[in-house]
């Protein structure tokens, strides 16, 4: 056992053991404070088959980096091979380490195997040595990358790299310098022992005339405290989301969601962003607007170490871009929301009373329509869908035909959690009384209320929903234009709710359909996203003229869209028309 | 007197002088485009939580540039920030934006 140790490992050593406490600190604390609702999900899963697919999920994102490889090659590797390649050259050293040493020996063995066992070379350990190089040599292609990235982030098809604050940096300048310092202190003891495989030994023989033994034990030492640096700081840093991430999945897998309040799950999310700014490159607020350091990873980072505050989280669209980005899944949307919560909210009660007399038309059998605020600002939207109505002899209760109360979400997206509850209530109860069985919204924002705020016994669709169900039934029949569409996903309705067959569908059955630039997950925001109350005129147009612009590519006769906002939105910006869904296919009505 | 379903209302003066103009500053340097409002009462036609009470936006607006901040807050409750005001406004004033901000200030008044 003694013949393991020198004075070096020491830092090393206490690092592990600073790293582990820490982190189990932290987790478990974490876990303490998740809410009554996170810890029964937990409770009820913990023991369930879900664990299976989250394993899978923990070994493909963790390890592979698969998202980030669907995004860019190169930003992919770089990642996975610092990641994988190191994991790699853990595991491969304990084995190393347990096929060539009989007998017990101490754990950090394995790290600091070629100084410690420099006997005769046989075959098992001159393979297990061109093993470690090449593992080696992936990791330092990874760091290199890192580094090229950092001053020309293109490479990685990456507009802008995050800025980091000192701490990241410093964390981040301890973790480069490992690889390169095992390489230097490995290439070292091969100069003298001749241990090395194809790496080390050729960078070895050039030390070799100069080969003293304080030398390498000063290498060896500045790996290992190169590695207790980078272990102490870890839990503190970015690099957190290492461990981190692993947990999530599994809490992600068991059902755990994020909350109105900032938990011990919050925690996790914050922790598991590796701030590596995916986030920034497709933000309009970045890429339109040139407005820096509101981004999610800042937010997330700021909130992390407890310096989140409104004016950063205003400075948002909401048009869930980013999380639709994010590597690591994270919920971006309901963390800002967290920040955004007005503590004055939190007393208000009674504020709509004067909704409290409208009353529920009984709605056995029919349809209940429910055109949202917006809706009433483009009259032709609800007037095509009650031609549509009409057409197929569908009874409806047009909800809000004439006074109206919002869906709430806008309230909830500011922050106003209690108002934003007590308008819930007040629709949901009227939409339960009126008995109906299906609910059909014009607008994508009522409809991520109604699907994921509300708890309603009924179905809810978006009318384009709607209308694809009719025309697949046969119940519509549409004649075909020969028009060239081109049609925008509105945020609310794709990202938010991922429904984006649905819409082309019905555009392919009355027109002829042409692909924008961007297009699904990656369209762009009009610029009118209620989630946003700070931006001026002036910035939302520049959005907007943005998202315009990316529609033309194909040069369409007609601009279709599923969302009074964006319609709204588009008008102005443009000469072609700007038409919802809805009204193209009242248009076209056989 | 007979009561003939009217009543006299008291007197009631506003003396600019005295006025606390300190929330409509704060407001004008959130919202700078609260200042060209024209007072045209789209914003009130419009809206949603009008045509069940009593709210009324242009209402508010004078009453906080007369530092009228009796009812202001109970006032601004009534709002559902669905954004149709700020939509229609013709001089692209950010409603949303001022009623928002107007929450914030009266309640840091209010403390």
């Amino acid at each position: 056992m003694m013949n393991y140790f020198s004075p070096f490992v020491l830092p090393f050593v206490l690092g592990t053991f600073v790293l582990l406490g820490i982190c189990v600190f932290k987790y478990i604390r974490w876990y303490m404070s998740f809410d009554r609702v996170q810890r029964s999900k937990v409770k009820k899963n913990i023991l369930s088959l879900k664990f299976l697919p989250a394993i899978w999920e923990a070994i493909l994102e963790c390890l592979f980096h698969r998202k980030v490889f669907r995004r860019n090659l190169v930003l992919g590797y770089m990642h996975s091979s610092i990641a994988f390649g190191w994991f790699l050259l853990i595991l491969v050293g304990a084995i190393e380490a347990e096929v060539c040493i009989h007998g017990s020996k101490p754990f950090w063995v394995a790290i600091f195997y070629r100084f410690f066992v420099h006997e005769h070379p046989t075959t098992t350990s001159v393979v297990f040595a061109n093993i470690m190089d090449a593992l080696l040599l992936v990791v330092l292609s990874g760091v290199m990358l890192a580094v090229i990235k950092m001053v020309y982030s293109k490479i990685v098809g990456m507009r802008r790299v995050t800025k980091h604050v000192l701490f990241d940096r410093f964390a981040k300048f301890s973790l480069w310098f490992i690889f390169p310092l095992r390489l230097l202190a490995e290439s070292y003891t091969a100069a003298y022992y001749g241990n090395g495989g194809f790496m080390t030994q050729a960078l070895g023989n050039l030390f070799a005339p100069i080969y003293h033994e304080y030398v390498e034990m000063a290498f060896w030492t500045m790996y290992s405290i190169c590695l207790a640096v980078f272990f102490v700081s870890m839990p503190f840093s970015r690099y957190m989301h290492i461990f981190t991430e692993v947990f999530l999945i599994f809490f992600r897998r068991m059902g755990v969601t994020e909350g109105d309040e900032k938990t011990g799950y919050t925690m996790y999310e914050l922790s598991a962003c590796s701030r590596c700014g995916i986030c920034i490159d497709n933000c309009p607020m970045d890429k339109q607007l040139g407005v820096q350091g509101v981004q999610s990873v800042y937010l997330l980072r700021d909130v992390r170490y407890k310096r989140g505050t409104e004016e950063v989280a205003n400075q948002c669209l909401m048009c869930q871009r980013c999380s639709s980005d994010c590597p690591v899944g994270l919920d971006l949307m309901t963390i800002r929301r967290q920040v955004r919560t007005k503590e004055s909210a939190l007393d208000a009660s009674g504020n709509y009373s004067y909704a409290d007399n409208i009353q529920a038309f009984n709605s056995v059998g029919r349809v209940l329509y429910f055109g949202g605020c917006m809706s009433h600002l483009t009259p032709g939207i609800t007037e095509s869908m009650i031609k549509i109505f009409e057409a197929v002899d569908q009874n409806y209760w047009y909800m809000d035909k004439n006074r109206t109360i919002c869906c709430g979400r806008p309230l909830l997206q500011q922050g106003f959690l209690k108002q934003a509850k007590d308008l819930r209530l007040k629709n949901q109860s009227m939409i339960i009384k009126s008995k109906a069985k299906l609910l059909v919204t014009s607008c994508p924002i009522c409809y991520q209320s109604f699907t994921k705020e509300y708890n309603l016994p009924i179905k809810v669709m978006h009318h384009t929903e709607y209308i694809a169900g009719l025309i697949k039934s046969g119940r519509l029949k549409l004649r075909k234009d020969d028009l060239k569409v081109v049609y925008h996903d509105p945020c609310e309705l794709g990202r938010g709710c991922g429904i984006y067959n649905e819409p082309r569908e019905v555009l392919k059955s009355v027109s002829t359909l042409v692909k924008a630039k961007y297009e699904k997950e990656k369209s762009l925001c009009c610029g009118f996203n209620l989630g946003s109350t700070v931006l001026t005129m002036e910035q939302q147009t520049k959005v907007r003229d943005a998202a315009v612009e990316s529609l033309m590519d194909k040069n369409p006769d007609l601009i279709a869209t599923a969302c009074p906002m964006c319609k709204k939105a588009f008008n102005h910006a443009t000469t072609l028309q700007v038409k919802d869904v809805a009204e193209i296919v009242a248009e076209n009505i056989i | 007197m007979r009561k003939f379903g009217f009543s006299i209302s008291q007197t009631r003066s506003i003396d600019l002088d005295q006025i606390d103009f300190s929330c409509l500053d704060e407001l004008r340097e959130a919202v700078p485009t609260f200042m060209v409002c024209i007072n045209c009462g789209a914003c009130t036609a419009t809206c949603s939580a009008q045509q069940f009470s009593d709210f009324n936006i242009r209402k508010i607006k004078t009453m906080l540039m007369q530092g009228q901040y009796e009812g202001l807050a109970k006032q601004l409750d009534k709002c559902m920030l669905c954004g149709k005001c700020t939509l229609v406004c013709p001089r692209e004033v950010n409603l949303r934006n001022s009623i928002v901000n107007m929450r914030r200030i009266l309640t840091k008044k209010n403390k």
